[in-house]
């Protein structure tokens, strides 16, 4: 370590805070949010070494990104991925963070800000970014605890400690918030109830049809939304107990969530004098009355409007970096849309839909696909359209809404969608990102217009990743990641660095993007699947479908039918297709151990169905060789009939589990080996995996059965037992690394357990634990199964869970003539050829 | 003049699936089905290494071999990207809700 190290991190507090010998101008921000470091980020865009940066925090956290709490809620991300700033940024920069400590008081003359703590420093240009307060409506009972609002990760984490005790749930407010609230307390197992006091949910945002749409979806979910509902009292004895609606109605709940809007938070500015209105006053370079303070984002009012969306304060942003550098370019206002995923639902709306004198009407509805379209035109010129279902026109539409483009030309087929509105017919997505204008916007969640992508490709940035990492397109939601690389097609050519791949050619979403959609969207078949993540093929192919079916098997145990058709054949025959076409088949051996029952009746196949070869494989089995198709439901039955099943052989699922001889027979062995080895495949077998998955005991660390060259390996030592995980014996061997050592049998098993389980949960399909251990790196599985003892309960339960589900053997159904027509000729056809 | 052979109804394939049919004398002949019920005869065998194209994964019009994954376009059975080889396709159609192919005479006629 180096103790020479004098940076910021190093400092102690006094120092940080005494007058600085730095003589650049002061900049303080009051505010870690959104505005107040994008305001930053710009700003150090233009000119690195201008001023000085001090930013106030009132939470405890660096800056992160306020719209991605909801997948925070919904358990889809954790808080560590949706930060936008971490620790090293602000160092980098030189800047200096005061986090936890809000300011209280500007004093203008002075040109001070002094904080909660008593801390007082001078600026020479203050920024306001204080953003909003969630609007309490006020009826009794709104102090009660368990009344919480949903606006900063403290709410979050008080739903999160809420939603473990299980109950009910009330959110007060439809609109987005509230049902992005909703949504997330029911997938973390809430019943919840909606109350909105208008009539149709999202009012703002949606017209009458495409709302009852959205609440017909919700109530599908198992939510209740009661609209039209007015809140008339909180009840409860020292804690929330219910809500009482004006017309009686009572709904128990333990949580209340009051989400029905935001205002600005201008107390600060108002205190010390600065014009307010609804919001801050400023002037198009972000300028408040006081020519040395500036505001930015949801506190300030430009022109009139208050804006609470997060595009405006994209282009906030640019306009006071602009000012604050001498390029006055100033802001006009921004003209806003909404594209949204409300649980998982598309909804996409802007402009004005309210119609009105002159306006009309172009509406699409398909009621079988849930797909609604309106799009408002007056004077031939789109002034509104509100999308449901499929929203991928949306900025198509929104880009020439901003235009103000004449559509007369287009407009028999405007509803249809860009692509049959440009002529092609043909759906050509890098024709369509062709044609958006610089200015269109391809990332909603950090502001990143086509221009800005285009310019961050040309200077050098070839691959996703690249893009992501410079100027954040498609960095959270992720739903602009096909447009980006389709950009980087478009532009690049057969130059794209492949990031993160995609599946497969059917679709522009990796295996992790998919898997977590699944989840997310409560998926339930592979056709949905497709459907809602807009695959390019029919059905598929030889690589997504085998995919998909796993992924939806292991999110839905026991739920899920398995789709024969997306198997390979191996797993679709339960045996291994030979290079002539005929089959081997390997009867599990628990553990590797037989007896003469089970030889004999070995021995007996090879001789009646005449199989040319048998082998002892490499995980202590014998291989029959060489059976054909249609005789491999006799071969089984025979095989059953000795108390053998399916040694899933032939499946990405658990192999063998290959023992040594330990402590029973051995002068070396230190623990039961060979008996834990049996008790772990009998808890194992059967079980679907993204791939092959090998396990062994060793009675010594001699490690005769090679359990360090598995995907799990125990080694016995005197003391317990030693677990090894990610090893590979195949093309690239890779020795296992020490997960950890514990005492007990019955912790080797649990450990193992929860370990097959987090890799079945989050590795790729196709991906052995090696090449994944080296992805997501040992410490985190160590961290997940080691030291969350809690999680790796979890993950235990869930694959035990899972288990009561796979273990049944897929021979002994096969043998009693389940699926017969997969092993038969269509017809038995005896028509000589002529 | 064709023959046609009776070989079972759709119902009888699995969707995205096959079955074969063995003519005795001839090479087995694989039927499948797609997801939007069209149905294609080929002969059971990958123009790469003989593989039984009737095991492996239907999508789209095309079947990929369950030996060396290979893809093999159901209709003309050419194999598809890089790969260069063809399968002997076999005439179907559908009367009444059965499926018939041609018979072998014309299957040789046509190889």
């Amino acid at each position: 370590m180096d103790f020479q190290n004098n940076g910021p991190e190093t400092a102690s507090e006094e120092q940080l805070f005494v007058p600085s010998e730095d003589v650049r101008e002061h900049l303080v921000v009051v505010g870690n949010g959104m505005a107040g470091c994008r305001a930053v980020e710009e700003l150090l865009a233009r000119d690195k070494a201008r001023y000085r940066v001090t930013i106030f925090g009132a939470e405890p956290y660096v800056n992160y990104n306020r719209i991605m709490l909801s997948p925070v809620l919904a358990g889809e991300k954790s808080f560590d991925d949706i930060i936008i700033n971490s620790r090293d940024w602000y160092s980098d920069n030189n800047i200096e963070l005061i986090a936890g400590d809000p300011v209280t008081a500007i004093d203008r003359a002075a040109k001070t800000v002094t904080s909660q703590s008593g801390r007082t420093i001078g600026y020479d240009k203050l920024l306001i970014a204080t953003g909003s307060d969630p609007f309490i409506i006020p009826v009794p009972g709104k102090d009660l605890p368990g009344v919480i609002s949903f606006r900063d990760m403290k709410d979050v984490d008080t739903m999160l400690a809420a939603a473990d005790k299980g109950g009910n749930a009330v959110v007060i407010g439809g609109g987005l918030l509230g049902l992005e609230a909703a949504h997330g307390l029911t997938l973390r197992g809430m019943k919840v109830t909606v109350v909105h006091l208008m009539d149709s949910l999202m009012e703002r945002q949606l017209d009458e049809a495409a709302a009852w749409l959205l609440k017909s979806a919700l109530e599908g979910r198992g939510q209740t939304i009661l609209t039209g509902a007015n809140t008339e009292e909180i009840y409860g004895d020292g804690k929330v107990e219910g809500v009482r609606l004006k017309d009686g109605t009572k709904i128990p709940a333990s949580l209340v969530v009051m989400a029905v809007g935001i205002r600005p938070s201008t107390a600060l500015a108002r205190e010390a004098g600065l014009e307010v209105n609804r919001g801050i006053k400023v002037d198009d370079h972000m300028v408040t009355s006081d020519p040395d303070v500036l505001a930015v984002g949801e506190c300030v009012e430009h022109d009139g409007n208050v804006y609470g969306l997060v595009a405006p304060l994209w282009d906030m942003c640019r306009s006071l970096a602009d000012g604050l550098t001498d390029r006055h370019t100033g802001y006009r206002g921004s003209v806003t849309s909404t594209k949204l995923k409300v649980a998982g639902l598309d909804v996409f709306s802007a402009g004005d839909f309210s119609g009105g004198e002159g306006c009309e009407d172009i509406v699409l509805r398909d009621a079988s696909r849930g797909v609604y379209k309106r799009v408002v035109v007056k004077d031939d010129r789109i002034v509104g359209a509100v999308l449901y279902g499929d929203t991928v026109d949306g900025g198509w539409y929104f880009d020439m809404l901003k235009r103000e483009e004449n559509v007369a030309d287009i407009r028999d087929l405007l509803i249809f969608g860009q692509a049959f509105a440009s002529g092609g017919g043909a759906l050509d997505p890098k024709a369509a990102v062709a044609a958006l204008s610089d200015d269109a916007e391809v990332c909603g969640c950090n502001g990143v217009s086509k221009g800005q992508v285009v310019a961050c490709i040309e200077a050098g940035n070839c691959s996703l990743d690249a893009v992501r990492a410079t100027c954040k397109a498609s960095a959270s939601c992720g739903s602009c990641t096909g447009l980006v690389e389709n950009l980087l097609a478009v532009m690049l050519g057969d130059d794209v660095q492949s990031g993160p791949k995609t599946m497969c050619k059917c679709t522009s979403f990796t295996h992790d993007d998919v898997r977590r959609e699944i989840v997310a969207q409560n998926m339930r078949s592979i056709p949905e699947v497709m459907q809602l993540l807009h695959w390019s093929t029919p059905d598929g192919c030889s690589s997504c479908r085998p995919a998909l079916n796993y992924y939806l098997l292991c999110a839905l145990p026991g739920e899920y039918q398995d789709d024969q058709q997306s198997r390979f054949v191996n797993e679709r025959m339960h045996a291994n297709i030979q290079k002539d076409g005929t089959y081997s088949v390997v009867p599990r051996m628990w553990g590797g151990l037989t007896n003469p029952r089970e030889l004999r009746a070995i021995a007996d196949v090879v001789e009646k169905y005449d199989a040319p070869m048998v082998k002892v494989t490499g995980g202590q089995r014998l291989d029959i060789f060489g059976i054909k198709k249609e005789d491999l439901p006799a071969v089984w039955a025979d095989l059953n009939a000795a108390g053998m099943v399916s040694g899933h052989a032939y499946g990405k699922s658990l192999r063998t589990v290959k023992t040594c001889v330990g402590s029973e027979w051995c002068r070396f062995g230190t623990q039961d080996s060979t008996g834990l080895g049996v008790k772990i495949e009998r808890m194992t077998w059967g079980s679907w995996m993204p791939h092959k998955f090998k396990i062994a005991a060793s009675g010594c660390p001699r490690n005769c059965a090679e359990a360090t060259i598995k995907d799990f390996g125990v080694v016995c030592v005197d003391s317990g037992y030693e677990l090894h995980v990610g090893g590979n014996g195949g093309i690239h061997v890779r020795a296992t690394d020490l997960l950890c050592k514990v005492a007990t049998e019955q912790e080797a098993m649990d450990y193992c357990a929860a370990f097959i389980q987090l890799y079945r949960e989050e590795a790729r399909y196709l991906e052995r634990t090696a090449p994944w251990i080296e992805r997501v790196g040992v410490d985190y599985v160590k961290q997940r199964i080691v030291e969350d003892e809690a999680g790796r309960e979890a993950l235990r339960s869930r694959f035990l869970y899972s288990q009561s589900f796979s273990q049944e053997d897929p021979w002994a159904q096969r043998a009693a003539g389940a699926d017969a027509e997969l092993h038969q000729p269509l017809e038995p056809i005896a028509i000589a050829a002529e | 003049m064709t023959d046609w052979i009776d070989i079972g109804t759709l119902a009888d394939i699995p969707q995205r699936g096959a079955r074969t049919v063995q003519i005795a004398g001839e090479k087995e002949i694989a039927v499948f089905r797609t997801g939007d019920d069209h149905v294609f005869a080929l002969v059971n065998e990958c123009p790469h290494k003989k593989g039984p194209l009737s095991q492996g994964i239907v999508h789209g019009h095309s079947v990929a071999c369950p030996l060396h994954n290979w893809n093999i376009a159901l209709k003309t059975g050419e194999a598809q990207g890089n790969d260069e080889g063809c399968t002997p396709t076999i005439a179907v159609r559908e009367e009444g809700g059965r499926i018939l192919i041609a018979r072998p005479a014309s299957l040789k006629a046509a190889a």
